[in-house]
């Protein structure tokens, strides 16, 4: 992101304040062990259920435990398996797209029909499918989110190669000799990364929901594991009596896809002022 | 027209067939022997023997998958291992509740996000439509359950105005808040387009020559402004189809809700694998019929769409 875009980015205040508060997510979130004033998973029943206090800024949950050290500490499971995951979609889209879109014919249209499959399936159900059948645990639910989420970025990585192509200075380079792998690296993926961009971070807000979702009803994150999705649903039984269980881990979560959804808007507008993300292209 | 339907009807085969084969492997790799599941762990070896015969899973996996494409075509999803009840049973008492509280939350969330929409561009209420764009950037950024949690929180909890989760034999009592829950990432989203909508059509060519020939302004705003500014709409309620159906596994187990989603929830969390099996098929097999009569509307609203063969 160069010149013009760089700065349409950072003139954007909404975008700068959504960078902001990201950073500051995964700031605090890393430095967690450092920051907390209490290890998330240290059960002390004396303190239980305390309301929001200066020693505790977000009270504590049944077992004394500290709910502020646990989001900070859910916030590395969060963030850590949404980069993960949204990591394994892009290469897996990078490979299959630029495969549809390069050597075209059958390939194209084998791929493209997997594609379709995976989108037949409303996304949030696939995960569920995939996670009732594997076992459970963090591993296995970045990877299926990553596998769910491919379809969307082969096509988009499809269509750009497609377009590139046959531009002249591809031709040419090509008629001065350069093999596939270089066309392919050197001069067609370049051209597609400004709009990858945008869709691996508008998904990424996309993912961490999905993960949430997914350990909210029990089949993501275990406790004692501490995971926003897994927090927010151990909290639903004490809403009446401490209703700080359920909404601070879900005021960060919603935060922080916000934040997610401001900066990938920004980084749009910034690169590509056309492109029109849809819900479909995440395919979330 | 009918070309271009049959077309798009013929390229829907080979993607339920991928559903049928995806839900079959997914529900073949299941770690663990599934006899075992269904029968306990406390049965002779012959039993076992015998159910899995039953069960065909003595059959090499082509056969298996043959067997499974032949009962699903003969709307035959096998019973559950619990209960012993046909899937398609239960899924035709539960589907009717996902319907009644998907069709309700479409209902609100087209309704009142035209009305939020369309107030909004007619300027007299200026903040309404400043907080048109925070409010759909909320709406897509709040998890379905959390949100949920909180209307449950300050409707029933602190207000103690609706009840908080249950069926209430279809009370419309009941229903509010689940609707409410499910609509609203779509309601947003539905405000902040039609806003631009009437925003954007309000200053085109047509409209100002319909202004100027001496059209109603009554006229201008149903014949010639609404029906252009809510083409985008139509965009989304098709496209947001599969939200209500992943929304509503997640809106239903919440709010106690009845219907296919939470069944789903609970026959994981039970490992009724036949269950999973049918309900997932089914809610996919939905969703490629819904995205199907979507498209083809598209080609109604729009000819150029036929023209292509459909875009997408």
């Amino acid at each position: 992101m160069r010149g013009r875009g760089r700065a349409v980015f950072f003139r954007r205040i909404p975008a700068l304040a959504g960078l902001s508060i990201l950073a500051l997510v995964i700031i605090l979130s890393l430095l967690s062990p450092l920051l907390s004033t209490a290890p998330p998973e240290e059960i002390d029943l004396d303190r239980s259920l305390q309301p929001p206090s200066r020693e505790h800024p977000f009270g504590t949950d049944p077992f004394g435990r500290d709910v502020l050290s646990r989001v900070m500490a859910g916030g590395r499971v969060s963030l850590g398996v949404g980069f993960m995951a949204r990591t394994i979609s892009l290469l897996i889209g990078l490979l299959l797209g630029t495969l549809a879109g390069y050597v075209g014919g059958r390939v194209d249209s084998v791929i493209m029909r997997l594609a379709d499959i995976t989108f037949a399936f409303p996304t949030l159900l696939l995960l569920i499918a995939i996670m009732a059948v594997v076992s459970p645990g963090v591993v296995s639910l970045f990877v299926a989110l990553g596998v769910v989420g491919w379809a969307a970025l082969a096509r988009l990585v499809r269509a750009q190669v497609m377009a590139v192509r046959e531009r002249d200075y591809v031709r040419a380079a090509r008629a001065s000799g350069a093999g596939h792998l270089k066309l392919i690296t050197r001069y067609i993926l370049p051209q597609c990364l400004s709009p990858l961009v945008v869709v691996y971070t508008l998904g990424l807000g996309m993912t961490i929901m999905a993960e949430a979702s997914i350990s909210f009803l029990g089949l993501g994150v275990r406790p004692p594991a501490p995971s926003w999705g897994a927090m927010i649903s151990g909290g639903i039984a004490f809403m009446r009596t401490a209703p700080w269980l359920t909404l601070f881990p879900g005021l960060v979560l919603t935060v922080t896809v916000c934040s997610l959804n401001l900066v990938g808007d920004g980084l749009r507008d910034a690169l590509d002022p056309r492109m029109v993300v849809g819900k479909r292209d995440l395919s979330l | 027209m009918i070309k271009f339907v049959l077309r798009r009807i013929i390229l829907l085969v080979p993607i339920l067939l991928g559903v049928v084969t995806v839900t079959f492997i997914l529900m073949y790799v299941i770690p663990g022997d599934p006899v075992l599941a269904l029968v306990g762990e406390r049965y002779d070896e012959e039993t076992l023997e015998a159910k899995r015969r039953e069960l065909g899973l003595d059959q090499p996996l082509f056969k298996q998958y043959l067997g499974y494409l032949g009962r699903v075509s003969r709307m035959d999803l096998g019973r559950s291992f619990i209960t012993g009840r046909p899937v398609t049973e239960s899924i035709a008492e539960r589907f009717p509740r996902t319907l009644t509280l998907a069709l309700s939350a479409m209902l609100l969330a087209v309704s009142g996000g035209i009305l939020a929409g369309a107030l909004a561009a007619w300027g007299r209420f200026p903040w309404l439509g400043r907080s048109m764009m925070t409010l759909s950037l909320v709406g897509v950024s709040i998890p379905v359950f959390w949100l949920g949690l909180l209307l449950i929180f300050l409707f029933s909890i602190k207000l103690s105005l609706l009840p908080p989760s249950g069926y209430g034999g279809g009370s419309w009592r009941y229903l509010i808040l689940p609707a409410i829950t499910l609509s609203f990432a779509s309601l947003a989203t539905i405000a902040r387009v039609t806003r631009s909508g009437f925003l954007d059509t309000g200053g085109e060519d047509f409209v100002r020559t319909a202004r100027a020939k001496g059209l109603g302004e009554s006229k201008v705003l149903g014949k010639h402004i609404l029906r252009n500014a809510l083409i985008p709409v139509v965009t989304i309620v098709g496209t947001d189809f599969g939200s209500y159906l992943s929304g509503s596994v997640l809106t239903e187990s919440i709010f106690g809700w009845p219907g296919l989603g939470r069944f789903i929830v609970q026959a994981i969390l039970k490992r009724d694998f036949p269950v999973i099996q049918g309900s997932i098929l089914f809610m996919a097999v939905l969703f490629v019929i819904v995205n199907l009569l979507v498209d083809l509307s598209y080609g109604i609203i729009d000819p150029r769409v036929r023209r292509m063969g459909g875009a997408s």
